[in-house]
């Protein structure tokens, strides 16, 4: 038991791990075998990017001791700032980055005021929400930008690479930031910045860590990643609609928080913020595969977070019992 | 008598929204010497001390570490200068490993960009490790959770912290609140083991007979002001009782 708590402390995401195999092997069983046939194979691929880059800028925040339900809308807005802008006639070199431009400063923003006025990140970004998700009707004028065909290079982003088409670019894109962000908080200093400012911020502090630009940087980058897996969207569909990302801020939080990142800071990783979304985006594929009503998947979805928090919060709490133990 | 000083305070004040905390505090610390504060709750001694460790700006009066005039607007410029601080909560990161605790703000670098890069762990391991073994402290991992150490060997680890950057002045704010008895002595012990490093250290305390213990000189504060100042052989625990 010992053994096991101690794993679980250093890797909050194994449980999530678990969880995943035993799901997939009954979906594997009830599906005759259909669930991980090269076709469904690929459409989970397919779609996993997009929600699984806004979970890593979550979950690196979270990590950060900060929220952002915002990612949502900066997911519709970034993209659809490009795309107003591909319909003007710019170039897709200018119109990218500045979509992604955009998001960063709602990131900025979602920093600077949570830290400024010392409130917490889930007011501002619930505000941000509502103010992002305007932004991105009123700039669309109500009706998705006529991209012009071929203005944006979708066979750098989203179209269908590897063996038999298993996946799309965009899963190369995760990947490579997955790789990053995982360096990033596991192997710089930076990374230990931002886990000391989640975990415990008066040390931080007292040790010198510039914890405001710490959280500030997180801010940007959870927005960067969002407006990024929103632009691949678009990339896919072929037209910015106002109204993506809907209801995507909840996924990336419980994606996080079944992989194991802790609400209150400074535990989790990177990996369990993918395997989350992984999770999620099996449940959705496996209960369509079943003939499940589609109506149970946020069902499905709920259950499974508020089971994933009780049993992490369970972990912490034995594991807090046998610390006070080797005290004596 | 300034010579030898390492710290030499000047007139301190500092005021929190009408609380005058500070009122005109001189003090000479000399290099190498265990000076024990101590005063009532309120007295300053924290806010004494949070201006020494950079955590906080004086309103008036000045500081010089080692003859020159220094200002320190944050924490690292203490830390860089020589002067860590160990609080009385903790100044580790409990979700972090013993060896990253050891060099928060501080990591060895493998290569950097604009002040971010890789860290080398593998001398962050092998450092603490080395660090934790000078100051007597033998435990298993540098890779253990920091939550997992008792409250006595955090202090030991954050104790080996400094020890390792080699810190001129050590300053503990209560490092021994909320500690077993067996804790505390190992505490205490650390704390004159400095001496013979010829570290100087600041020890503040609510326990008048650990401040005789284990420093050379008393200096007891009373609301925001120096009321006694006295080699600990000059003085008695009834004498520094009667001016608090
Ligand atoms: N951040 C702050 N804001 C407002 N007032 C403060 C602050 N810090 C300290 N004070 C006030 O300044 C005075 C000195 O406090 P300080 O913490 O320095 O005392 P202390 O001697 O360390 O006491 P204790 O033994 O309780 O730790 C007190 O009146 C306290 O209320
Ligand atoms: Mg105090």
């Amino acid at each position: 038991m010992r053994r096991l708590l101690k794993i679980y402390m250093e890797k909050p995401e194994l449980a999530g791990i678990v969880f995943l195999l035993v799901l997939g092997t009954i979906f594997q069983i009830q599906s005759g075998g259909v669930f991980l046939n090269a076709q469904n194979v690929q459409g989970i691929l397919g779609l996993l990017p997009e929600m699984a880059l806004v979970a890593i800028g979550v979950t690196l925040l979270m990590i950060c001791g900060e929220f952002d339900l915002s990612v949502g809308s900066v997911f519709a807005l970034c993209p659809m700032v490009m795309g107003v802008l591909l319909a003007d006639g710019v170039s897709f070199w200018l119109a990218f980055p500045a979509g992604l431009g955009a998001a960063l400063l709602v990131g900025l923003t979602n920093g600077i005021i949570t830290i400024r006025f010392n409130i917490p990140s889930f007011i501002t970004t619930l505000g941000m929400l509502f103010v992002a998700r305007s932004a991105t009707v009123v700039i669309s004028g109500g009706f998705p930008p006529m991209i012009p065909q071929g203005a944006m290079p979708r066979d750098a982003f989203v179209a269908f690479v590897g063996p038999g088409d298993m996946f799309r670019m965009s899963f190369l894109w995760f990947l490579a930031v997955a790789i990053l962000v995982s360096l990033l908080l596991g192997r710089t200093n930076f990374g230990n910045w931002v886990r000391a400012t989640g975990g415990f911020l008066p040390a931080a502090q007292s040790m010198g860590i510039p914890t405001a630009r710490v959280k500030i940087a997180c801010f940007m980058l959870c927005s960067l990643l969002a407006g990024f897996a929103g632009t691949i969207q678009v990339m896919r569909l072929g037209a910015p609609l106002p109204s993506i990302g809907e209801g995507l801020e909840l996924q990336a939080v419980a994606a996080a928080v079944i992989g194991g990142t802790a609400l209150t800071g400074g535990i989790g990783t990177i990996l369990g913020g993918i395997i989350g979304a992984v999770l999620i985006r099996v449940i959705d594929n496996g209960l369509v595969l079943s003939r499940v009503d589609a109506d149970w998947f946020k069902m499905a979805l709920g259950g499974l977070t508020i089971f994933a928090v009780i049993v992490n919060a369970w972990l912490r709490k034995k594991a807090r019992a046998m610390k006070v133990e080797t005290n004596t | 008598m300034s010579g030898d000083a390492i710290i030499e305070v000047r007139d301190l004040h500092k005021w929190y929204s009408g609380v005058h905390a500070l009122k005109g505090v001189s003090l000479d610390i000399r290099r190498g010497e265990a000076l024990g504060l101590v005063g009532d709750n309120g007295a300053g001694k924290s806010t004494l001390i949070n201006i020494l460790s950079g955590t906080q700006q004086p309103d008036g009066g000045s500081i010089s570490f080692e003859g020159r005039k220094v200002q320190f607007g944050n924490p690292r410029d203490a830390m860089d200068a020589g002067i860590e601080t160990i609080y009385q909560y903790n100044s580790m990161v409990p979700t972090m490993s013993i060896a990253r605790n050891m060099f928060i703000g501080r990591e060895p670098l493998k290569a950097s960009i604009f002040g971010v890069g890789v860290m080398d762990r593998r001398r962050m391991a092998e450092e603490a490790m080395q660090a934790l073994r000078d100051v007597d402290l033998h435990l298993r991992s540098p890779d253990a959770l920091v939550g997992e150490l008792s409250g006595g060997q955090r202090q030991g680890v954050a104790i080996a912290r400094a020890m390792h950057f080699k810190s001129k002045v050590m300053i503990l704010d209560e490092p021994t609140n909320h500690l077993a008895v067996k804790e505390t002595e190992k505490v205490l012990g650390f704390i004159k083991s400095l001496k013979a490093m010829g570290i100087t250290a600041i020890f503040i305390s609510h326990n008048i007979h650990h401040v005789f213990d284990c420093t050379d000189r008393i200096v007891a504060m009373a609301l925001g002001e120096v009321v006694l100042d006295k080699r600990v052989e000059d003085t008695s625990m009834d004498e520094v009782l009667d001016v608090l």
